[in-house]
């Protein structure tokens, strides 16, 4: 089932212009549904400049040689990372002038003539019975000093954790902002839609795209996935009973439940930020409303109370409010209801279809789905000064989710005819592709910080 | 088969299957549906063929008009739009007819929506569309308890396709008889 994916960088833009570069790196895959990840543009003009020097492997003995032999250098994958953010400019491997694995090794006068701002160095050690030592050292080339370095001892099939958590420590040193390319995305597969054949697959996957499993599988459609705020449980919408029902479930365990099943509506889970109550839209009292369900209790309370579509509910990262789309005034709008005190006002006003909104994590901005001339953008608004900025190119742009640090806006939207994911920074200016060989992938959702695999 | 009997109206057929007896429970075979009112009975030979027409067709699911074709079973809407084309209003009330003389039968009405617009919206406007359709069958005098609205949103496409003609076919509400 072993299939090595594609990862090319299609077009790099630099000062200078546009660069087309092809990088070509053969990447293991976990599993055969793996997405591949095209990055499309580079916004920023001037890149941090990094190299991310090829991690030197040694293998006591032939065993531990062919339990490394399949997978890619963790340089690769680190470099991969940081060119992804948009922030970062990964010096190609052909175009250094050596390969320090050790810090006797590193000459930074050598990557001085590079131009290189920082330099990761790094090894992997076997160490037999399928675990291994990854250290890596991350330098500052012009201050000539040594800014971290750190060992960990790990499986062999943690490899990738253990690439993409050196990439956050980088990410997060250089620029002050917490990295999130340890965390996941989980979106929906869907093959053969509209088709007797259709089949709904709930994913999870790096953020690279890698090692994607499966969740649930159905031949009927599955909708709305969301994390609880600690990345353990999903909650999702699933029609496999042949009406829409809303599912709790184990992101590893062995947990799986129907939560709610009422007649209508069942649509629409979002975990409060505690993650002790789930906000959700059932329709069983007529309309379409806003519910909070306490999930020890299992209590419900209702929210909304209009004759008028109220849906897609979302917190602010306090608890204290949700927003959510209701047509109570014609149209789809963005209201926001205060639930201490059952305020309600509307929060946007350019437009004639606003909808599905997610507040940044601080409570200030919002992206939403936003239709101008007929076509669906996400936008982004400051609530402070209510100016709307669309962020997409892209036609039928739905689902928007933010990463967990705020950077990254993950998205669904059609290339070619297809169903793919597409990556955009907040600012609009870093843009790469998630598609999927096996069918249309839609509905991404970003996971939280999730807790070091590798410590 | 048994609920392919007609229940309301013309008691003189009522009489009659009673007459007939057995007859009623044998396999209604299209070839042998005749229309008793566009061809009233005259005497008893014709009338021991003419078996009462049937409300469905053998899989007992699909709803068929007197002369044994299938009634049309999916609806179409505009754009963004929950209205019912005037059109369909006569089709409808077949289906009401059908339903009020076959108070076992179920029928869900299935709200879809194109792909246009958020998922969970759609969702709302699927079950719009299901509800027009509800609301039209009870007041038409269907019992609600016969009767289930499920929407699907834009999830169930009849044509996943991406074009203007796609879309307006998955702008629907279907009927589906269990």
């Amino acid at each position: 089932m072993k299939k090595v994916m594609r990862t090319i960088w299609l077009r790099t833009r630099t000062t200078g212009g546009v660069l087309l570069a092809a990088l070509l790196l053969s990447v293991n895959a976990h599993g055969a549904n793996s997405l591949d990840t095209i990055i499309i543009d580079r916004g920023v003009d001037e890149p941090i400049r990094i190299a991310v020097a090829p991690f030197a492997i040694t293998a006591a003995s032939a065993a531990d040689a062919a339990a490394l032999r399949d997978l890619s250098n963790p340089a690769d994958i680190i470099a991969f990372d940081l060119a992804r953010s948009g922030q970062f400019d990964p010096m190609a491997k052909e175009n250094m002038l050596s390969f320090p694995s050790q810090s006797s090794e590193v000459f930074f006068r050598d990557w001085r003539i590079l131009k290189t701002a920082y330099l990761v160095i790094g090894s992997i050690e076997a160490l037999g019975d399928r675990s291994i030592r990854v250290s890596f050292e991350l330098y500052d080339v012009a201050g000539r000093r040594q800014l971290q370095v750190q060992e960990y001892l790990i499986a062999v099939d943690q490899w990738r954790d253990a690439a993409h958590q050196i990439a956050d420590i980088v990410y997060t040193e250089i620029t002050g902002v917490r990295g999130a390319f340890a965390t996941k995305i989980m979106y929906v597969l869907a093959q053969d839609s509209g088709t007797p054949q259709a089949r709904y697959r709930l994913e999870i996957a790096d953020t690279d795209g890698q090692r994607a499993r499966t969740l649930f599988s159905s031949p009927q459609p599955i909708l709305s996935a969301s994390w609880a705020p600690d990345g353990r449980r999903v909650a999702y919408v699933s029609f496999e009973t042949g009406r829409p029902s809303i599912i709790l479930q184990d992101v590893d365990g062995p947990y799986r439940e129907q939560l709610t099943s009422f007649r209508g509506i069942n649509g629409s889970p979002v975990f409060s930020p505690n993650g002790q109550e789930l906000a959700m839209v059932l329709s069983r009292d007529g309309d379409p409303e806003i519910f909070i369900m306490n999930l020890a209790t299992r209590k419900l309370r209702r929210i909304t109370r209009h004759r008028s579509i109220d849906t897609e509910p979302s917190w602010s990262p306090d608890g204290e409010r949700l927003i959510f789309t209701s047509d109570r005034g014609g149209r789809p709008q963005i209201y926001q209801v205060e639930l201490a005190t059952n305020f309600i006002e509307r929060l946007t006003f350019v437009g004639d279809y606003n909808a599905r909104a997610r507040l940044l994590p601080d409570g200030q901005h919002l992206v939403f789905v936003h239709r101008r001339e007929g076509v669906f953008h996400i936008a982004w608004q400051d609530l402070q000064r209510d100016n709307l900025l669309v962020l997409t190119q892209t036609n039928l742009d739905e689902s928007p989710s933010l990463s967990p640090n705020g950077s990254m806006l993950i998205y669904a939207t059609q290339y070619q005819g297809r169903g793919i994911l597409s990556v955009v920074s907040i600012d609009g200016r870093v843009k790469y592709r998630l598609p999927s060989s096996l069918g249309d992938v839609r509905e991404p959702a970003w996971s939280p910080f999730l807790d070091n695999v590798v410590d | 088969m048994l609920s392919s009997n007609r229940l309301s109206g013309l008691i003189a057929l009522l009489l009659a299957a009673a007459v007939i007896g057995g007859c009623s429970s044998t396999a209604t075979a299209p070839v042998e549906q005749q229309e008793p009112v566009s061809e009233p009975p005259v005497a008893a030979a014709p009338l021991e063929e003419a078996e009462e027409p049937a409300d469905f067709a053998d899989d007992g699911v699909t709803p068929i008009d007197a002369n044994g074709r299938p009634l049309s079973r999916s609806f179409y809407f505009e754009y963004d739009a929950s209205i019912l084309n005037p059109a369909d209003l006569a089709a409808l009330e077949m289906h009401a007819q059908i339903l009020r003389r076959n108070a076992d039968k179920r029928v869900v009405i299935e709200g879809h929506c194109d792909e246009r617009g958020t998922r969970e919206y759609n969702l709302a406007l699927g079950e719009r569309r299901a509800n027009v359709v509800m609301s039209f069958l009870t007041s038409a005098g269907v019992r609600s308890r016969q009767i289930e609205a499920v929407s699907f949103g834009e999830e169930r496409p009849a044509d996943p396709g991406h074009s203007e003609s796609a879309w307006s076919l998955n702008r629907r509400a279907v009927l589906s008889y269990r």
